[in-house]
């Protein structure tokens, strides 16, 4: 549209709107706003679980800008990187604010972003029409792992050091590939200066890059669908006089002066950690960290941060005689494929992959399904759009299954980050046995109990 | 001196009892004695100070600190420099040792760590770095089968030789076993056997002072971030009374 052609003025009244209505009539300032803020039309019913998106928010932008101070002082060098983030903590002024704003904002995102996939479980909000949404929100999330794991390594301690070796080695346990891609992801036979050097632009650049485009495209396919509510029912289809959806209230200022107020709320507890226990226990920083990286030293206990132990436990779960256990749990997954109401075709596809899977048990070592699982356990989510048969969307109209099974979940995923963050031992072991065939069943069996289910019927307005 | 009477009466004990906690003890775990420390005693500070540039950084750099930083602890740079530094360098160079690490390794076996943020390091469940510190430089004891003739409780078969042992004397340890409830444990005593310069209690408040001061080191910001903290909540609070109070009469036509 030429800009002669929108009409004036734009915004009606206000000393700046002959600068807002030159902008709008070379660039659609007034029609982004409106869509994406003030005439975004948000259910009125959002409750304590919806502030995690706007702080996910938060935190990346904390993270983005807290990591560009630091990385002025960095240095991505095996031989200066641990003394320059000491530079950091002492030399530069404020420097041990922003190292630790982003050490804690790193957990802090972690927090915020389990909290906004719990609001989803809750509330079916990755069902029909959302599934795009929430597949780019696990994108984010994978990211978001990788990111922490790149940005682990940099301080370059003990830590650092060995849980970046773990990591990689993973890759290495693969069929085939394995040692190539662990040697093509090192750069070198160890970890070294030059997986520094490649960590640190993977952090810095790279992964950030495609964190924000992701968000942005998790955003506009949001406002494309119109967000979900705890009553997990569509406020567009009670549509007001003005064509507006009667239980909707616009984003702004409705919801702007709300997240206001969950973003103090969070800052203070926040600064709480960041200011009086940046170390939070040895959980947010660990302790052998403030060891410089030695490579002929190996700690004696290596244990991911916090935020990565549920998958860990997996992993260490995943041991030869579990293999047995697990072949007859898929042996009777596979009888109950058959038994199902699946179509034919979908039958025969479930009933192969469960063949595959068990000859797969006997054929290729216990180490290598670790790494699968470890994988599969974050993957799966990716499938709840179509697991979930329940006839509603949200926890409050569920029956007792699919209560018990999420909130068997929540403790399962708990119970396993615990035990990641320990030493092995026989009960630790069993346990995590345990909670992995939980973590899976919780999945797997989702389109059986979510269908036998009763539910309750859904309100035909918000409540 | 403002160790209260309380840290004297606990410093009085002498003998340093170490049993493993109950069955589940990993190995080489020992209970920690809490170190009489507090940040903010300057005189503590100092002399802690002193004693680290005296008998640590012989042999250990404190490689990511600054001498001038001390003017933390409430010392002036001319202080410092004709006090604390005793290998020439400029004020406001790092606190490196002049011993070189491959002679330092050929002699002990192991170059000392740097010792700037050990307190961090040494932190664990057990309890923080200064803690271990603390019991860690007071469990030195007599061993003929090391090569330095030295072992410790809280880090078996350790390199460092006991640096301090002309103040603290010659301990030797006894283990005797003890029938607990339902299991034999094994009680570790520390005597000392050949008396130093100085008395259990006295040494006892100089390893407090050297490990209040390497707790300051580990972290010099620690004061700043505290007091920065308290700022901030403050302003935070304030900012959610206000952000709620905007919610509230925002929110007032929404049913």
């Amino acid at each position: 549209m030429a800009a002669t052609e929108k009409k004036l003025p734009v915004t009606g009244a206000g000393p700046f709107n002959g600068i807002v209505t030159w902008v709008d009539q070379r660039f659609p300032l007034m029609s982004i706003w409106r869509d994406h803020i003030s005439e975004y039309y948000t259910p009125k019913n959002f409750n304590f679980w919806y502030y995690f998106g706007s702080l996910a928010l938060l935190v990346l932008v904390l993270q983005i800008v807290t990591g560009i101070f630091l990385t002025m002082h960095y240095k991505p060098d095996a031989a200066q990187a641990f003394a320059s983030v000491e530079y950091i903590m002492r030399d530069v002024p404020w420097g041990w604010l922003m190292r630790y704003m982003h050490s804690t904002g790193a957990s802090a995102f972690f927090v915020v972003i389990y909290l906004h996939m719990f609001k989803a479980l809750l509330y079916g909000s990755y069902r029909q029409p959302r599934e795009l949404l929430w597949i780019f929100g696990m994108i984010i999330y994978l990211m978001l792992m990788a990111e922490a794991f790149f940005g682990y390594l940099l301080p370059w301690g003990q830590m650092s050091f060995w849980g970046a070796q773990v990591i990689v080695n993973l890759f290495d346990a693969l069929p085939l590939i394995g040692p190539d891609l662990a040697l093509w992801i090192r750069g070198d036979y160890v970890v070294s200066d030059a997986t520094l050097n490649r960590f640190f632009a993977f952090h810095v650049i790279a992964i950030p890059l495609v964190l924000v485009g992701l968000v942005v495209a998790h955003i506009m396919a949001l406002h494309e669908v119109g967000s979900n509510n705890p009553d997990g029912i569509e406020i567009k289809k009670n549509l007001g006089p003005d064509g507006h959806p009667i239980d909707g209230i616009p984003f702004h200022p409705y919801y702007t002066v709300k997240d206001t107020f969950g973003v103090m709320v969070f800052l203070a507890i926040f600064a709480i950690i960041l200011f009086f226990m940046p170390e939070f226990g040895g959980y947010f920083l660990e302790y052998n960290n403030f060891v410089p990286a030695d490579p002929l030293k190996t700690p004696s206990h290596i244990a991911p941060v916090w935020y990565f132990t549920p998958y860990y436990s997996i992993l260490r779960a995943t041991t030869p005689d579990f293999m047995y256990v697990l072949s007859a749990a898929i042996f009777l997954y596979a009888i109950l494929i058959l038994k199902s109401q699946f179509r034919g075709g979908t039958k025969f596809i479930g009933v192969v992959v469960c063949a595959a899977v068990i000859a797969g048990f006997f054929l290729i070592g216990a180490k290598v399904w670790g790494v699968l699982f470890m994988g599969l356990a974050v993957m799966i989510f990716f499938l709840m759009p179509w697991l979930d048969q329940s006839p509603v969307r949200s926890v409050r109209y569920k029956g007792s299954l699919s209560r018990t099974a999420l909130g068997l979940f929540v403790v399962v995923f708990l119970v396993l980050g615990y035990y990641g963050t320990q030493p092995v031992t026989d009960l630790g072991t069993r346990i995590s046995q345990i909670g992995t065939m939980l973590y899976f069943a919780f999945f797997l069996l989702m389109p059986w109990y979510s269908r036998m289910d009763k539910s309750k019927p859904e309100p035909a307005r918000l409540t | 001196m403002s160790t209260s009477i309380l840290k004297i009466l606990r410093i009085l004990a002498a003998v340093v009892v170490l049993a493993p906690a109950l069955g589940l003890a990993v190995e080489g775990e020992v209970k920690l004695d809490r170190a009489p420390i507090d940040p903010g005693d300057k005189a503590s500070l100092q002399r802690g100070a002193h004693a680290f540039v005296n008998y640590c950084l012989n042999c250990h750099s404190a490689s990511y600190m600054r001498y001038n930083r001390l003017q933390d602890i409430g010392l002036s740079e001319p202080q410092i420099r004709d006090n604390l530094v005793f290998t020439g360098v400029k004020v406001g160079e790092l606190m490196k040792t002049a011993m070189d690490a491959k002679d330092a390794k050929e002699w002990f076996g192991a170059a000392p760590p740097d010792l700037t943020v050990i307190a961090r390091s040494r932190s664990s469940h057990a309890g923080p770095g200064s803690d271990w510190l603390y019991t860690y430089m007071r469990t030195f004891y007599r061993d003929p089968t090391r090569p330095t003739g030295w072992n410790n409780v809280v880090y078996p078969n350790v390199a460092m030789p006991h640096v301090l042992w002309q103040l603290q004397g010659e301990q030797v340890l006894t283990e005797a076993k003890e029938q607990a409830e339902g299991y034999m444990k094994t009680v570790q005593k520390l005597t000392i056997d050949k008396p130093g310069t100085m008395k259990p209690v006295d040494y006892d408040i100089l390893v407090g002072d050297l490990v209040n001061y390497m707790t300051y080191m580990s972290e010099p910001a620690r004061s700043q971030r505290v007091t920065t903290g308290l700022y901030a909540l403050l302003v935070i609070f304030i900012l959610i009374a206000l952000a709620y109070a905007l919610k509230k009469s925002f929110w007032k036509d929404v049913h």
